[in-house]
């Protein structure tokens, strides 16, 4: 069975007055039906690397090298009707911010049918009952009053439930979650994520899902990719990262969590800042941070190890036991 | 530099008492529409809130968006005018003994926008002095740069730049700067590290607690975050739309939550064990509109053990039984409430 995705040697380089090395030769792949959890902090290049997957990166002021494929589809070489089909059809987005990327003037019901009429071309009436069997799963109650309602009419969970019911309406093999709680409260945040845990096992898609909060990704996902600076610095199932991460930023971040910290107790914060990206890297972008960093370190791009099966690590003292701090 | 001249004046007159004493605070926000612009319903933002802080002491206020924690804060130091209530600080009340002037000398505050909170059009140094300036202090210039070392910005390097060229841990600092600037002995954090990155955020935490000790500061630390929270409180606030749900101190609100709202906050923070997920949600749905707020108990209509009388009266804020420092607004505490199973605490 081939891979759900492979991304091979990812590039992107964004030019302008500025350029950025936002994504530096990022691998990755995913089985069919797998959760992936894409950790980071801002700039880390999650964001970017979900729009690069459904080519929604402006084409003029980006440069892509490498290559993604989707279910042996070239996402790249798309264009057109094919990239439309491909859009919502093949894979979809769920956005942090529903109320800015639901539409104001189109009722709910009217924009899940809508969807579902480009890519089945099925009538109207057709499309408005598999809207509504939509807002069913996803749990809103009254699924039948609400699918007349204006996103401005839904509460902020009630919108990110309808901003999911759109993307899984075309029942996408790949779902791409973008932050989708971070705009919620937090009894809201976990009835979501609950949710989409049980929407991913009864449609059987993959997810992948960009969060920078670790808690959020040990109840989302069975593995996680861990992203700094454009890369991919440390991958691995959820358990392997939460209770043995190898990568000093890894374990700096676990730290920084506050789950069991003492009250008072000083943290064991990760000096300095992420770097700009204006220069493409050229050694470990994490060893001006790095308390555990060697000559070496600032002289070349540290290789991928592979510690396992699908479990790696991108640090010179990968294979040394650094003690967990 | 020296921590001693920059001292605050602990001089009040009322040593032992509590630094600041909230009571029965209230605002609420007309909702103005219609053809002649009345005002047609009222958001009830903070109903009737009462707390106090003691000198020394951080404050930790949690609770979700529309609880009023944001909106506390304001009333506070006066950037939203209340309704009603006193507010006492160090023994003099605000408004007779005390005017706002000299209020916000003492109280400052704390933005969770770094950027939004800084004028674009002043250096750094500019900013931080700012306040020093308008009073009229010796020397705004030398202490703002000497605020600006305290907190890990090298006055030489960031003295002449501007907001923008400085990343959200640093235009932090500075916000952080610019309020200790003038010796307040209050500061008020709302979502202060709330927008910065995980790593960051350790890092200006860590300034919190070391500024905490070196000025003798007192915090009301607002936050979303109960992990944040439990890390810098002695003391935590639970609100909901409005009201103080339950206060205790840090320890003993961790090992057992007495209001059920408080509990279901507390469930609903992602574990941290992947063989030990969420498997149900402690609430379903979204927290109701503070326009129009539910009858009696405002958590009754979420709460799995509501009765009559949740719907018919509002609880009262009061100290359990074992631990009088433990403060909670529940029928369920209260044995002469009527609630069919008062008196036996929170069950499973």
């Amino acid at each position: 069975m081939t891979n759900l995705l492979d991304i091979n040697n990812l590039t992107i380089r964004f030019n302008g007055k500025r350029t950025v090395h936002a994504i530096n030769d990022v691998s990755l792949s995913m089985k069919q039906g797998e959760t992936l959890a894409l950790l980071g902090e801002s700039g880390s290049g999650k964001s970017v690397t979900l729009k690069a997957l459904l080519g929604l990166l402006p084409p003029k002021r980006t440069q892509i090298e490498g290559s993604i494929h989707v279910n042996g589809t070239d996402v790249l070489s798309l264009s057109g009707k094919a990239l439309r089909r491909y859009r919502g059809g093949e894979v979809s987005m769920v956005f942090q911010e529903p109320a800015l990327a639901l539409d104001p003037v189109y009722t709910v019901g009217h924009q899940i049918a809508e969807a579902v009429m480009r890519h089945k071309g099925i009538s109207r009436d057709d499309a408005m009952s598999t809207a509504l069997d939509m807002l069913d799963r996803v749990r809103i109650p009254s699924a039948n009053r609400r699918l007349h309602n204006y996103p401005h009419e839904l509460s902020g969970g009630m919108r990110q439930r309808v901003m999911i019911a759109l993307a899984l309406a075309c029942r996408p093999k790949l779902l791409l979650a973008d932050e989708p709680t971070t705009a919620l409260d937090a009894t809201v945040q976990i009835q979501i994520l609950l949710l989409l845990r049980e929407l991913q096992k009864e449609f059987g898609m993959g997810v992948i899902f960009v969060t920078h909060d670790i808690g959020v990704a040990v109840e989302i996902s069975e593995r996680v990719a861990v992203m700094y600076a454009g890369q991919i610095v440390e991958e691995g199932t959820t358990r392997e990262i939460i209770r043995e991460g190898r990568h000093p930023y890894t374990q700096g971040l676990l730290a920084a969590n506050l789950h069991d910290v003492a009250r008072g107790e000083r943290l064991n914060a990760i000096p300095g800042a992420p770097p700009a990206l204006e220069t493409r890297p050229e050694a470990c972008s994490f060893a001006p941070r790095c308390p555990h960093v060697l000559p070496a370190c600032r002289e070349c791009r540290p290789p991928m190890v592979d510690l396992s099966e699908r479990r790696r690590v991108a640090c010179l003292r990968a294979q040394e036991t650094i003690a967990a701090e | 530099m020296s921590a001693i001249d920059h001292a605050p004046d602990t001089a009040g007159t009322a040593p032992e008492g509590p630094l600041l004493v909230v009571q029965d605070l209230q605002k609420h926000f007309p909702v103005r529409g219609g053809l002649l612009g009345r005002t047609q319903a009222k958001v009830q933002a903070v109903d009737g809130v009462s707390f106090e802080v003691s000198k020394g002491e951080t404050l930790g206020i949690v609770g979700e968006s529309g609880c009023g924690k944001s909106t506390t804060a304001k009333l506070l130091i006066g950037l939203t005018e209340k309704d009603k209530g006193d507010i006492v600080f160090d023994g003099q009340s605000l408004g007779p003994d005390l005017s706002l002037k000299d209020l916000r000398k003492s109280v400052q505050m704390v933005f969770q926008d770094s950027y939004a909170t800084l004028n674009p059009r002043l250096t750094i140094l500019d900013s931080v002095a700012f306040g020093a300036k308008v009073l009229g202090l010796e020397d705004p210039a030398g202490l703002a740069s000497k605020m600006m070392d305290r907190v890990g910005l090298d006055p030489d390097r960031f003295a002449h730049r501007y907001p923008h060229e400085l990343s959200g841990g640093q235009r932090q600092r500075v916000n952080i700067a610019r309020a200790l600037a003038m010796s307040p002995r209050l500061v008020v954090l709302d979502e202060a590290v709330s927008a910065l990155d995980k790593s960051v955020e350790a890092q200006v935490l860590n300034l919190l607690n070391d500024l905490r000790a070196e000025f003798g500061l007192t915090y009301i630390f607002i936050s979303h975050d109960l992990n944040v929270v439990r890390y810098i409180s002695d003391r935590i606030l639970v609100m909901y739309l409005g009201e103080v749900v339950e206060v205790a101190p840090v320890d003993s609100i961790w090992a057992a939550q007495a209001h059920p709202y408080t509990r279901s906050l507390f469930s609903a923070m992602p574990s941290m064990d992947p063989d030990n997920r969420t498997k149900v949600p402690p609430l379903t749905g979204d927290p109701p509109n503070p326009i129009n707020p539910p009858s009696g108990c405002r958590f009754h209509t979420r709460c799995r053990f509501a009765s009559e009388v949740c719907k018919a009266r509002a609880p009262k804020l009061a100290g359990l039984s074992e631990n009088a420092a433990h403060l909670v607004a529940c029928h369920l505490h209260d044995p002469a409430s009527g609630h069919p199973d008062a008196g036996q605490g929170l069950p499973s």
